[in-house]
């Protein structure tokens, strides 16, 4: 395995200098490894990227770290951290960068790196490693630590689960489905209908929803949870009873992000019974992330049991609040100071910010090693780094793809807070 | 003990929260939608219209009002006052009878509907027996006459309803004693009219369908006179001396017949077809009113030439040699004539019309019969409405200039004053002068006193001016050639005929304390307007800004750009265009506002956003908000069409093969077509049954029109750093996208001379991806900035500077604090994923106490697509108060709604009226008035009715009055 890496400073020091964009050329890859607060960055032939073994000893010996026992992570095009730890993940890993690969390295002894839907989010804002379980309390989580290491493959992200299974009747089922990393789509239809409910006045019939058809592949219909005629009554720990069509899909639409149903099944011979019973629901579920593989039914689970909270708390305060849609993408160009020349016509006006975002990413990703005095003083660490060269595979002078698209602003730690 | 005090905050809270909020409907505004009948009472000088809905309101002098609803969702067909007194009865369609009072309650009137009653004919009896055609409300003011399909006149005892049957006039006791040479006697058909001697109140004309109309004495109960007309009666009027009966025809023909006890058989005075030889319409009112000295006016509705002028809706007033057929925009639906003099007996004053669409009141008295302008009932939708816009707290001097600039547009007007007077207005003169403006399709901009219970009209604006259009503009429809026959008068101001749609205004935007003004429009056009007291004539220059940016692979294929008049135009005293900036793709403008203090105009359309600087006349910042996979945007509404077409070929192609299917089956046998037809048939109960569905799907970036401009926001603010305040565009998108320019002025010296600069500062792209619908920055203390020039006309407080800003972002779904200078989410409130409902309108309003005169707060006001009203508190963005306001069906009605800075709001409940709603304790406009019987009119009824019967009236005005408090 060929390895060359190119010092590329992150920063935005050349923003206004004009560069023609470049080409990368469709066999090498862009990595950008860290460990703890060092960042390296180099490249990687795409097709003939080596083994695990070989790729684990090349960023050891990048990163000046040979005898540190590491866990390696990677941010697939989500934003999701997702672990390699044999040859086909690490295939997986190199053939879906985009154009950058980021690796993020742990020590085994550290606290486990948890892998799961936006767990890289999470993680950068500082929330804490929350992962599967997002709805634990610190306390609850530390106990339970090592009961995550032995049960949930780490190759796998979590799609779908069966929650408060100790709380609910028998005859309801209450499903959370994972929207984000995956590029399926929800894959349900809802419709109006009448349903018999028992009151105090006796049997009536009184409006409402349910599932009309699921998408073919979609998320809905592959973790095999929600079927055709099962009546919605809630979402989000929100009673639908009431509330319009538009409304209930409005609301569904609002939390797709986080999106836990109540249902009462049309089948009722499925269904999940509590704790202690042998009979597990959990095969019913099959899911496939977008790693192509299945997923996974934690119920009972031990918080639930550990943590009998009503469904109202758990939902309102513990999903909805915690993990939410805070992830809003905000893009400051604080380096305004650095005077923009506006000797621009009008008509390319509404150019600008695109570009000056694009050239943002490219500036970030490959500037030219003449200017990396003003790099910052964090970044000088890596540069300074004799173990890279700067050679390129073309032996032309570093250049990567101009690219305006989100990916590559998002990569930009520095300007860019996710 | 903390839950202790917890609990004392709270119900703290909730006191105030009664002070600053209280939720009522206060004033429909505008003309009621689709009028269905008249009544005035001249002893109240009331007037009341009926609607299609159910409907019944009143109307006196301007700012009393008065609205009613009938349960029964019916047609109101007939409105009568009774004579001299406060009682009013409705007949709906469904042959019910309402009857209604304005009862003082607390020295305010108030409509009530205290009875209602429906006619019983013997057992057996078909319904047409019962079915009531025509009403009399007899002088008296004790007896009601009603006429039935079956030709019987019912007398019935009022306010009471008691059936007095040994009055009733049956057909028979009419038919025995009709002439025998009179055609068709057996069938006289049902009782068209009832009309009342004006001499001799027990006297009544019946008038038959067939034609034949009866003099009829009610005290001695036996007919007095038959007058054998022949052709089918449409109405009858009894001459003001009781010597005549007018009765109009359906061949277009009135007669005049004389009244005399003496000869039973007279025969027709005079004959006339108005506008005769060729067939003509039904004359379907006739009336005729004496004058002091000269000639009696004559009026009569309807009447024309059936194959020229069979589709005008036409009144001919004709007094002496004056002749002329005053032509309606729409339809009539009835009309009255007021007189002068104490006891409303005098020379005609008025001609009152009501028409479909909008009500005249012409001047009988001044030369050429004006037009006198109405200060309510007024045509909002003379024009279609497409957008509004209000603005609160207008200072006097601008308020000034608009008047007078008005007063030059209505000099066609008559001068006198508005004759119906009825009822005191005891509402409090309005705090403050309110605007409201509305864009209309035919490109006008009409600008209304919105500050009380009258929406009274000030000025219009017309954009069309600045453009070629297709009409001609000397055009005028009022100009009539010479020696037309049938001499025709255009009248009323309904004309919902535009040019050319690309003239609508879909955005406006006013300050109130320069005077400049900007208009937007469907193909994209940005007109900046200035108020000038001196009308001006000036070339308006376009500026064409590319929204595109050089964005490949795209076509528009809407419509074209709106051509610009080259020539200088001469605008009149008012607001003059003296800036046009043009967007390529002519788009429709979907955001817009206005900084004047900057002198800048922001707009937006759904390919991107731009910033011009009015005063150096030149485009500063353009910005294209398009997401490249978004075609739907690109390509215009054109391509909507397409779909449509297609969507509609697709069906049509499924019928046809279905009818193929049914013929192939039906040339084989006939049990092979009965099993075809079950089989459609299921089929199509399938179609029925096929239940609505929804699809459950995050959305994505690729959505449709994610880069449609939905909101634009000025403000000074700390975009940088925390010490530099600087002026700030920010713009938000239907994709979730937020997008803020950092603005570089120049000094005020080189203002003119400088070029101003924008550089992008931040983009937000919300993650739930929902339009976002307003932006609003709010300062130290949490409170929105002031607008441009607040401030330095001294009207508000400077905004914090010290603390730091905060932005707040509405999206449809969430409303989110956000941190300042450096953007980081603060706290939000979510209203989708809670209860499903989206935010569809949102309005910044300070709230005043009700309690403490400067007591207050400002709050959000949003009303979401559930059509509830919200009040959201800022800067701690918490749901306040809920109430449910329109239909939620009701998509115009929520879409029109525009909120005051207040706590009041206006919505469309129809496309003419706006209905006033108020949020706010402290600020509310509704109607206080009271009506009253006048004294004389008392006297006058003691005069005309039976002395006991003017007791009994007055006992039953007692005790349907209690006791005025």
């Amino acid at each position: 395995m060929i390895l060359s890496a190119v010092l590329q400073p992150d920063n935005t020091m050349s923003r206004h200098q004009q560069r023609t964009p470049f080409k990368l050329p469709q066999n090498v890859v862009e990595v950008k490894s860290k460990f703890d607060a060092e960042y390296r960055r180099f490249a990687l032939k795409r097709s003939g990227a080596g083994s695990f073994q070989e790729f684990y000893r090349l960023l050891q010996s990048v990163h000046h770290i040979p005898g540190t026992d590491l866990m390696l992570g990677y941010a697939d095009i989500h934003g999701d951290l997702l672990p390699i730890n044999n040859d086909d993940n690490f295939q997986k890993a190199v053939s879906s960068a985009n154009p950058l690969l980021r690796i993020i390295l742990t020590r085994k002894e550290d606290e486990p790196i948890v892998f799961a839907t936006n767990s890289l989010q999470r993680r950068k804002k500082g929330l804490g490693l929350t992962g599967l379980r997002p709805n634990a309390s610190g306390s609850t989580h530390q106990k339970n630590k090592p009961g995550l290491m032995i049960g949930l493959p780490q190759d796998f992200r979590q799609i779908s689960s069966i929650i408060d299974v100790d709380i609910l009747p028998e005859s309801h089922r209450r499903v959370r489905l994972h929207k984000h990393g995956t590029r399926k789509p929800l894959g349900f239809y809802i419709r109006d209908g009448v349903s018999v409910r028992v009151t105090p006045q006796g049997v009536e019939k009184v409006p409402g929803v349910f599932i009309s058809r699921l998408v073919r592949g979609g998320l809905a219909e592959s973790t095999g949870l929600l079927g055709v005629n099962d009546e919605i009554l809630e979402v989000n720990g929100i009673d639908v009873a009431g509330k319009s069509l538009d409304q209930v899909t409005d609301m569904m639409v609002a939390n797709s992000h986080n999106l836990i149903v109540t249902v009462k099944p049309a089948n009722q011979r499925n269904n999940v019974l509590p704790r202690g019973s042998k009979v597990s629901a959990g095969n019913a579920s099959l899911g496939s992330g977008s790693t192509g593989s299945a997923l996974s039914c934690d119920s009972p689970s031990p918080v639930s049991h550990s943590n009998p909270i009503t469904a109202s708390d758990s939902i309102a305060e513990g999903y909805s609040e915690e993990e939410d849609d805070d992830g809003d993408l905000i893009i400051e160009n604080d380096n305004l100071s650095t005077y923009i020349p506006h000797n621009l016509h009008s008509s390319n006006n509404g150019n600008y910010s695109r570009d000056s975002l694009g050239r943002l990413g490219s500036v970030a990703s490959s500037a030219p090693l003449a200017h990396s005095a003003s790099m910052p003083s964090s970044f000088v660490t890596s540069t300074s780094d004799t173990s890279m060269t700067t050679v390129n595979q073309n032996g032309s002078p570093a250049h990567t793809a101009s690219s305006s698209s989100q990916e590559s602003m998002r990569e930009d730690g520095n300007s860019i807070t996710l | 003990m903390k839950r202790f005090r917890r609990h004392g905050q709270e119900s703290q809270r909730d006191r105030l929260k009664q002070d600053l909020y209280q939720f009522n409907k206060t004033v429909e505004h505008g003309f009621p939608h689709q009028p269905s009948a008249l009544g005035y009472s001249p002893s109240l000088q009331l007037l009341a219209i009926g609607t299609r809905s159910g409907a019944i309101k009143l109307y006196g002098a301007p700012g009393v009002e008065f609205m009613g609803l009938h349960d029964e969702n019916a047609v109101v067909t007939r409105v009568h006052f009774l004579p001299f007194q406060l009682e009013l009865v409705t007949l709906l369609d469904d042959n019910s009878l309402h009857m209604w009072t304005l009862r003082a309650h607390k020295g305010v009137s108030e409509l009530l509907e205290i009875g209602r009653f429906t006619l019983t004919g013997p057992p057996g009896a078909p319904p047409s027996v019962t079915r009531v055609t025509s009403v009399l409300a007899h002088s008296s003011g004790e007896l009601l006459l009603l006429g039935t399909e079956g030709g019987h006149v019912f007398v019935v005892e009022v306010p009471g309803f008691r059936e007095l049957e040994e009055r009733n006039i049956s057909l028979d006791q009419v038919a025995n004693s009709v002439p025998e040479d009179y055609i068709g006697r057996r069938n006289l058909e049902h009782v068209e009219t009832l009309q009342e001697n004006p001499v001799d109140p027990n006297q009544v004309v019946i008038g038959y369908g067939r034609g034949l109309m009866v003099v009829w004495d009610l005290e001695k109960h036996q007919a007095v006179q038959h007058i054998p007309a022949t052709q089918q009666l449409e109405s009858t009027w009894w001459t003001e001396d009781g010597g005549h009966i007018l009765s109009s025809h359906s061949d277009g023909s009135y007669c005049r017949w004389t009244v005399g006890g003496q000869s039973s058989k007279d025969e027709e005075e005079k004959s006339d077809i108005p506008y005769g030889h060729f067939p003509c319409k039904a004359i379907s009112k006739i009336v005729q009113l004496p004058t002091e000295e000269g000639p009696p006016f004559l009026l009569f509705s309807g009447g024309m030439p059936r194959a020229s002028y069979g589709d005008r809706h036409c009144i001919s007033v004709i007094h002496g040699k004056t002749h002329v057929a005053l032509d309606f925009t729409s339809r009539i639906i009835d009309y009255f004539v007021i007189r002068d003099g104490p006891l409303h007996t005098g020379d005609p004053g008025a001609l009152v019309v009501l028409v479909e669409e909008e009500l005249v009141v012409i001047d009988l008295q001044t030369e050429g019969w004006p037009v006198i302008q109405t200060p309510y009932l007024v045509p909002l939708h003379s024009s279609a409405i497409t957008c509004s816009h209000h603005v609160s707290a207008i200072p006097l001097k601008l308020w000034e200039r608009l008047l007078a600039a008005g007063q030059l547009q209505i000099t066609h007007y008559s001068p006198k004053p508005w004759p119906i007077t009825g009822g005191q207005n005891l509402g409090q003169d309005p705090p403050q002068r309110d605007l409201l403006l509305t864009g209309h399709e035919d490109g006008t901009v009409r600008f209304w006193d919105a500050s009380g219970v009258c929406l009274y009209p000030m000025y219009k604006l017309s954009t069309a001016g600045v453009f070629h259009t297709d009409a001609d503009p000397n055009d005028n429809m009022n100009q009539c050639s010479e020696g037309e026959w049938p001499p025709f008068r255009k009248v009323g101001c309904f004309d919902p005929y535009s040019d050319d749609p690309r003239l609508g205004v879909q955005k406006i935007h006013l300050c109130k304390y320069s005077g400049y003004l900007t208009v937007a429009g469907t193909a994209g056009q940005i007109l900046v307007l200035e108020l000038n007291d001196e009308a001006a004539e000036q070339t308006v220059e376009a500026k064409i800004v590319d929204l595109l940016q050089g964005q490949e692979g795209f076509r528009w294929k809407g419509h074209t750009r709106l051509d610009v008049r080259e020539e200088p135009v001469l605008f009149p005293p008012g607001f003059q265009p003296f800036a046009l900036v043009q967007c390529q793709p002519p788009a429709v403008v979907t955001a817009l506002t206005l900084h004047s203090e900057w002198k800048m105009v922001a707009f937006g359309t759904s390919h991107g956003f731009g910033l011009y600087d009015y005063q150096q006349k030149n485009s500063v910042l353009v910005k294209c908000t398009l997401n490249p996979s978004d075609q739907l945007a690109m390509e215009g509404p054109l391509s909507r069409v397409k779909s449509i077409k297609k969507s509609l070929r697709q069906s049509f192609r499924r019928i046809r093969r279905s009818r193929v299917s049914l013929r192939k089956h039906h040339v084989t046998n006939a049990a092979k077509l009965q099993e075809a037809n079950a089989r459609l048939e299921a089929e199509l109960a399938e179609m029925e049954l096929a239940p609505v569905q929804r699809k459950i799907e995050a959305r994505s970036s690729e959505d449709s029109f994610t880069g449609l401009v939905r909101t634009l926001y000025f403000a000074d603010t700390f975009l940088s750093d925390s010490s530099h305040n600087s002026a700030s565009l920010w713009a938000g998108t239907n994709g979730g996208s937020v997008f803020a320019y950092m603005i570089r002025m120049p000094s005020v010296e080189h203002r003119a001379d400088e070029p101003i600069t924008a550089h992008p500062a931040k983009e937000i792209q919300l993650m739930h991806r929902a339009p976002v619908v307003a932006i609003v920055v709010l300062d130290g203390h949490g409170s929105p900035l002031p607008e441009p020039l607040e401030v330095a006309h001294d009207l508000a407080r400077s905004p914090d500077m010290q603390a730091s800003h905060q932005l707040l972002v509405v999206s449809e779904e969430q409303f989110k604090i956000f941190t300042l200078p450096k953007v980081s989410a603060k706290m939000k409130l979510k209203l989708t994923a809670l209860d499903g409902s989206r935010v569809r309108r949102v309005g910044v309003a300070w709230f005043g106490s009700s309690r403490t005169a400067d007591a207050g707060e400002s709050g959000l006001v949003v009303l979401t697509n559930q059509g509830d009203l919200n009040v959201v508190s800022l800067p701690s963005v918490k749901m306040q108060v809920q109430h449910p306001c329109i239909r939620r069906e009701d998509v115009s009605g929520i879409a029109s709604c525009v909120f005051t800075k207040h706590g009041q709001g206006f919505y469309l409940i129809s496309p003419s009226e706006f209905e006033r709603f108020s949020l706010s304790a402290r600020n509310v406009v509704e109607p206080r008035s009271l009506v009253e019987v006048p004294a004389n009119a008392t006297a006058a009824s003691k005069r005309r009715a039976a002395p006991d019967g003017a007791s009994v009236l007055q006992e039953i005005q007692k005790s349907l009055e209690g006791e005025p408090t």
